[in-house]
């Protein structure tokens, strides 16, 4: 039963790689943005399971008083509170510079972008050359 | 994993939505309604939203590589197999016992209800106990809205004077 035990951190596992192999593996800008997103996500799981306590609920005191009540971990919570939202800023920014990269070379595949800066270069080496 | 293969971006991009979506609702039985309510408004509403604008603006197909991709997947199994070996010492899932409930969570959930007087202990640790935090999230969410606006702004900027431009060398055609 070792093994059940770390079954969250092996769901962890999965996500992440999944959201890593697209990171790296994957030429598009935007797949890449949604790789990173659930990459991000994953970790969130990580920190929500740590933080649960079996028989728990969540960190909200009751109204009619909190006797013996088992409440989950709340500082997990709260990191990710944060996390979440940072990730959204980050989310937007990546968002905004493929946006310039696809008004600049009007392309979001990254073998491509870099045909297209090799070609530049080539050229402005040729024309250096020539004058 | 059909977000990975699919090569239809809009597909993937509303699946990554309801993966968020379901993500939420996992962190609901995990006792993180709070976190549940950001993930579903934030994960699932707002960067599903924050996509489809960029696909708008960008390309909606993704073209489909021939290469095959062996050195990435090799890299993936690597770490994940060393992510699952440094996992295997963790505390165990559901564990009372673990030490992240030892050492500051206890105190925050006997007295912040006294010291503070919010039902919600994630509310009073996020603006009460780290207040700070929150502050520095706020000035990490500013700096990526300046960074956008600098970044979309710029285009309109460049295309108002590529015209002015454009008009500005007429203009001397027509007077000569």
């Amino acid at each position: 039963m070792a093994w059940l035990g770390h079954f969250n951190y092996w769901i962890f596992v999965f996500l992440m790689m999944a959201g890593f192999y697209t990171v790296i593996a994957r030429g598009n800008l935007i797949k890449k943005i949604v790789g990173l997103n659930i990459f991000q996500t994953s970790v969130f799981l990580l920190y929500i399971t740590m933080g649960k306590v079996s028989g728990g609920t969540a960190p909200i005191v009751p109204e009619g008083g909190s006797e013996g009540v088992v409440y989950s971990n709340p500082i997990p919570h709260v990191l990710i509170l944060t996390a979440i939202v940072v990730g959204v800023a980050t989310t937007a920014l990546g968002l905004a510079l493929i946006v310039r990269i696809h008004e600049a070379y009007d392309t979001i595949e990254e073998d491509e972008i870099q045909d297209i800066e090799e070609n530049a270069n080539t050229l402005e080496n040729s024309g250096g050359q020539a004058s | 994993m059909a977000i990975v293969r699919m090569h239809n971006l809009f597909a993937a991009v509303m699946l990554a939505g309801i993966y968020s979506l379901l993500m939420a609702s996992i962190f609901v039985i995990l006792d993180a309604v709070d976190v549940a309510f950001t993930e579903a408004a934030v994960g699932a509403g707002i960067s599903t939203v924050l996509m489809l604008g960029t696909l708008s603006l960008t390309k909606s197909r993704e073209k489909i590589h021939v290469r095959p991709s062996i050195i990435p997947l090799i890299v993936v199994v690597a770490t994940g197999a060393m992510l699952l070996y440094g996992a295997s010492g963790m505390p165990e899932f559901n564990d009372p016992n673990a030490p992240v409930h030892q050492h500051v969570a206890p105190r925050y959930i006997n007295v912040s209800p006294v010291e503070i007087g919010v039902p919600n202990m994630v509310t009073s640790v996020l603006a009460s106990y780290r207040g700070y935090d929150t502050l520095g999230e706020l000035t990490v969410i500013f700096t990526a809205g300046v960074g956008v606006l600098l970044l979309l702004g710029r285009r309109r900027r460049s295309k108002k004077a590529n015209e002015t431009e454009d008009s500005a060398s007429k203009e001397p055609e027509v007077s000569t």
